[in-house]
């Protein structure tokens, strides 16, 4: 099964029950009591997963590594390896910039 | 299986596809040298450069007169061909049995390499994939809105996929030489998507793989060959992949 169809079936799945309690009304109490909450629940859950998304997405950008360490350590062995290289004989090339 | 008994027998072949990185691949190469001859790993780098005008191979000649043949071999292509196709070129002639894949750019560092082998044996995994995204990964030189982007595709990625992989679009990877000849083949993107769709047709052909936090600092060198396209072509292969695998 691909990822899309696996989407399609869960879906397909959950609209399914969310018919099946609208439609039940008239002779289901739970749902007439709760009828206006089932009717948008679709709407309100993708709201609460889009602000879960947001959230976790920001969350992320936040404490993404800046890698300080590994730039400075990095400059100073590119140091290390034009030295080196010159002294093993190596030309570099002349750069206009 | 210990890991002495196995070094002996192992050869690592790293690939590096090139273009325009006359100033990087000094650098990249005697750090690759200096860092797996300090863990000792058996090893070769393979230089595949596409024409590079500003002198790259020129360059590579030079390396290669200074640490030998079978340590610097070169493939050269006449002209610009794209990533995907260097790296079938590029195995044709790799005599190891593990592949390590990494950027010329500086932005992946060969010290990370030794991990990657640690990390493959202690499980024997197919691949072994680098990730900015866990443990003490990371970036450099990335503003908000890269980290946005970074991080927002990532989400979307692991939400609809579900790769089982942390880092889908990094590119600093080992391979066990016929996992890589297997998923090469069985891959239909060009460009960088490329290293996305690796991972998944890995886990889709029932592969493991096993992750080593890396570090990645934007090239100081040279300019980064992808383009404003990036986006499109990314959205355009994640529903690709959602569709048919
Ligand atoms: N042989 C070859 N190498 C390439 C080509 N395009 C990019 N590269 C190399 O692939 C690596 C990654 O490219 P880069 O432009 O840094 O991509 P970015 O890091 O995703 O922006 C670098 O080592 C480039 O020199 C190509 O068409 N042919
Ligand atoms: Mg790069």
């Amino acid at each position: 099964m691909t990822k899309l169809q696996e989407w399609m079936s869960g879906l397909g799945i959950i609209f399914a029950i969310w018919m099946y309690l609208i439609t039940s009304r008239s002779h289901n109490e739970f749902v007439q009591n709760h009828y206006d909450l089932i009717l948008y629940s679709p709407i309100t859950c993708v709201f609460i997963f889009g602000l879960y998304a947001l959230s976790v997405v920001l969350y992320r950008v936040y404490t993404f590594n800046d890698c300080e360490q590994a730039a400075v350590e990095l400059a100073e062995e590119i140091q290390e390896a034009k030295e080196n290289l010159a002294k093993l004989g190596f030309k570099f090339k002349e750069t206009a910039k | 299986m210990s890991a002495s008994g196995t070094n002996s027998k192992n050869k690592y072949s790293i690939l590096l596809p090139t273009y325009n990185e006359v100033e990087n691949l000094p650098i990249i190469i005697y750090l690759i040298v200096k860092y797996m001859s300090k863990s000792g790993y058996d090893h070769e780098i393979i230089v595949i450069d596409d024409g590079s005008p500003d002198g790259t191979l020129e360059a590579a000649k030079q390396l290669q007169n200074i640490y030998g043949k079978d340590k610097i071999v070169l493939r050269p292509r006449e002209k610009k061909l794209g990533l995907g196709t260097a790296y079938i070129h590029g195995i044709q002639h790799a005599t190891g049995n593990f592949i390590v894949i990494m950027d010329a750019d500086l932005s992946h560092h060969p010290k990370a390499i030794a991990d990657f082998i640690k990390k493959q044996q202690e499980k024997d995994y197919d691949v072994v994939s680098g990730t900015r995204y866990i443990g003490g990964g990371g970036v450099y030189g990335w503003d908000f809105k890269r980290k946005l982007v970074s991080r927002g595709a990532n989400f979307l990625t692991q939400l609809l996929l579900r790769p089982g992989a942390s880092d889908l679009t990094g590119s600093f990877r080992l391979y066990k030489k016929d996992v890589l000849e297997t998923l090469i083949k069985s891959c239909v993107s060009k460009g960088y998507v490329f290293q996305m769709e690796m991972i998944i047709r890995a886990r889709q052909l029932n592969y493991t793989i096993g992750e080593v936090p890396i570090t990645f600092v934007d090239r100081l060198y040279g300019e980064s060959k992808l383009g404003g396209t990036e986006i499109i072509q990314f959205v355009r292969a994640l529903l690709y992949l959602f569709a048919t695998t």
